[in-house]
């Protein structure tokens, strides 16, 4: 199983999610995560999905991909030529004996805290995956009342942009 | 560019007249009342109301096919629009030119489970090419022009057009032609010069090449191109269910059918080739059979419009992006250059080969039970009606028939339901087809199964003047699944039995029923009936013919491969499998 990050650069005309959706569900491709916003083009979005493919050539998801009508271009992100960013809020348990150490996993993963109370605290969390990952074994231990993550974003390193390939 | 006010019902019938509409085929409902006011009064567009709207899509499928244009169908809303998802589905397994308007509920009360609503375009998203939902008249004329911009260029599907019954009514200034802003849409369709140059090479390398031919050359409008180019090759030809008439038959490089049940030359050249020229086929698994021994010493040149087509099931090792029309000329003319006067040498390729056309030709045993062999019914239609006939076919074991006993000369001359396998497409495609060229001698060679899913469409025919001629291959049962049953199941016939043939109930009596749609109808029990009968057919033009020919029910499909297996099993007739003795 291998995961890819792909960039879709869509007009932004409704039902285009149900479309790519249904695509990856139709084909049976797995979505590990989705995206969705708008982009510095009005009336484009950029939609950036994971996905894990077993056996199915990757070529074969943006080929069926590029077939949509609002779909405008597809990319593969490479992890070395790019910068994904996962985003979570996470509740965790404390107490005043706990407190101290949730606050200090926080400074270390350069996380924050957004809200307080007597005995939880919410912290709020961006990073690629693999930190968000570690983040969340080091708060394990202490209770993890609730967790909400967004689906990763992503974009290319360097002064290119999608769109302009794609408007010129 | 003419401008006036119209309302989104006079712009959604304007719009069809301006892109060349001449027909449409539906039937009205609520949500699509104000659209059907304007059309009554188009002196453009001849609207056949059908009896059912599944008549309607496949009608619209049949004259498209038959004539390389847009077929439209119309539908209202809710369940007018759900019956028009076979269809459409339909169209979208074949790549046929489709544009389905429905109508929809008031768009405020789109969302609210109003009468008549259904989700359309939610429905049909992954059976379209595309789909749009119209709240704004002012976005009928765009919106229709897209539509057929869509459903017609590239590799061609359908396109269904949901209009808010209330943007039918609003008026707006209509102008013509309208901005049609389609940035994501950008087909292919003239090849790398690099890679035409490739595959001529491979080809003028290969020693044992076939054309594997399939429903794109159909629909590039490619034949004459193909022609000259299995000319200077001169290699073998296979067109599958879907290519019937793309290469003619009677030309000695053409092998047949391949797949499933295609002939032994066919299927067998595909087996033992070192390279397969693919021109517009997809490799349908009921061409390849099990996919990891089909072709297994072949490399592959794979030549289609759409480019997810190349790969999805086989390797490409020279895929070329491109109209099947502009890359078949291309690479007729590198390879020209290439050969420079000189003529590829397959002799031995064709040694083997004739041996097998010789050996395994099509053929057929009489019936035990003392009924007409089906085989024979549909042979002589094919030879009593020429090339110049249009064919259209069911699904099951007549349309099997059907695409091996009919020789083909002619692109659209065989209309058939290949990837979908839809029931009931003959008649109402014939329909259609007659409708698309009223000159021409329509049959619909249809089952006694598939003939009781679509036969309300003759009252259309009747009425409308459209007399097509249908064949009831009448074995009283669902006969593939039958012989599946035979073969699979032990002769266990569960639920296959339909009681229509003149031995049973009789229900319904064929004949009668025709006769009460304002047919001439006729039965054929006796061999020696066959001609007189087909011949009246062919007379007959002052309204549809219904000919109910009684068939033996154990007559099964020959060859075969069964399903799931390697393609070197296939069977020439049951338990006996081609020898291949003196192999190439």
């Amino acid at each position: 199983m291998s995961q890819h990050v792909l960039s879709l650069l869509v007009e932004d005309k409704p039902g285009i999610l149900t479309r790519v959706a249904a695509l990856f569900a139709r084909r049976g491709f797995n979505i590990e995560s989705l995206a969705v916003g708008t982009t510095e083009v009005e009336g484009l979005s950029r939609i950036t999905a994971v996905v894990s493919l077993d056996g199915q050539p990757l070529e074969q998801v943006t080929k069926q991909l590029n077939k949509l009508i609002n779909v405008l271009k597809v990319v593969e992100l490479e992890q070395d030529a790019s910068i994904a960013r996962d985003h979570m809020l996470i509740k965790v348990k404390t107490d005043a004996a706990t407190r101290s150490q949730v606050l200090e996993a926080v400074t270390l993963f350069r996380a924050r805290v957004v809200d307080v109370v007597s005995d939880s605290v919410v912290i709020e969390v961006t990073g690629d995956s693999a930190k968000c990952k570690a983040f969340l074994k080091v708060l394990e231990p202490f209770g993890i009342k609730e967790l909400v993550q967004s689906g990763a974003i992503a974009i290319s390193r360097g002064s290119k942009s999608m769109s302009e390939k794609v408007l010129r | 560019m003419s401008k006036e006010m119209l309302t989104g019902a006079q712009a959604i019938i304007r719009s069809l007249e301006m892109l060349g509409v001449d027909t449409i085929f539906g039937l009205p409902g609520g949500a699509i009342l104000p659209t059907y006011d304007p059309l009554m009064d188009s002196k453009k567009i001849r609207h056949i109301l059908v009896r059912h709207e599944q008549g309607a899509g496949h009608a619209a499928e049949g004259y498209a096919a038959a004539s390389g244009k847009l077929g439209v169908c119309i539908a209202t809303s809710g369940p007018g629009a759900t019956n028009l998802v076979t269809p459409i589905m339909d169209a979208m397994m074949d790549s046929v030119p489709l544009l389905a308007i429905t109508g929809q509920v008031n768009s405020h009360a789109i969302g609210t489970d109003a009468f008549q609503e259904a989700d359309i375009v939610g429905i049909t998203m992954p059976i379209t090419k595309h789909s749009f939902l119209v709240t704004d008249a002012s976005q009928i004329p765009a919106t229709m022009a897209a539509a057929y911009e869509l459903a017609t260029t590239g590799r061609p599907g359908p396109v269904l057009v949901d209009v808010a019954k209330d943007a039918q009514n609003k008026k707006f200034e209509f102008s013509w032609p309208p901005k049609v802003e389609l940035p994501g849409y950008k087909p292919v369709t003239d090849p790398h010069g690099k890679q035409v140059q490739a595959a001529a090479e491979m080809i003028l390398a290969s020693h044992k090449p076939i054309f594997y031919v399939g429903g794109g050359v159909i629909r590039a409008e490619a034949h004459a191109e193909l022609a000259r180019l299995v000319e200077l090759v001169g290699a073998p030809v296979t067109t599958t269910l879907m290519a019937r008439g793309a290469f003619p038959d009677s030309h000695p490089n053409h092998l047949g059918m391949p797949g499933m049940h295609g002939t032994v030359p066919a299927v067998t050249a595909l087996q033992k080739a070192d390279l397969l020229i693919t021109l517009g086929a997809r490799f349908d698994d009921r061409v390849t059979g099990d996919v990891k021994s089909f072709a297994p010493g072949a490399k592959v040149i794979h030549v289609d419009i759409d480019p997810a087509e190349i790969g999805k099931i086989r390797h490409a090792d020279v895929p070329i992006v491109g109209d099947a029309k502009v890359v078949i000329a291309m690479l007729t003319a590198e390879l020209e250059k290439q050969l420079s006067g000189k003529k590829p040498d397959f002799a031995s390729w064709w040694q083997f080969l004739n041996g097998l056309k010789e050996r395994y030709p099509l053929g057929y045993v009489d019936t035990d039970d003392g009924k007409l062999s089906p085989q024979l019914v549909i042979k002589r239609i094919g030879e009593l009606s020429g090339p110049d006939a249009t064919y259209c076919a069911g699904v099951g074991q007549h349309q099997m028939w059907a695409a091996q006993f009919i020789k083909y000369e002619r692109p659209n001359s065989w209309l058939n339901s290949g990837g979908a396998g839809t029931m009931g497409y003959s008649v109402p495609a014939a329909m259609g087809a007659k409708v698309a060229e009223p000159d021409r001698l329509v049959w619909a060679i249809d089952g006694d199964g598939c003939f009781q899913m679509t036969n309300q469409e003759l009252a259309t025919c009747a009425i409308n003047n459209i007399p097509i001629k249908v064949a009831i291959i009448n074995n009283s049962s669902l006969g593939m699944v039958r012989q599946w049953q035979t073969l699979f199941y032990d002769k266990r016939y569960s639920n296959t039995d339909l009681h229509t043939g003149t031995d049973t109930v009789m229900i319904p009596d064929f004949v009668k029923l025709a006769d009460a749609y304002g047919c001439l109808a006729i039965r054929v029990e006796r061999e020696d009936e066959i001609d007189a009968a087909i011949k009246l057919a062919i007379e007959t033009n002052d309204r549809p013919v219904v000919i109910d020919f009684i068939v033996g029910r154990d007559a099964m499909v020959w060859p075969m491969v069964p399903a799931g297996v390697s393609n070197d099993a296939v069977q020439y007739a049951r338990d006996a499998a081609p020898i291949w003795d003196g192999e190439e």
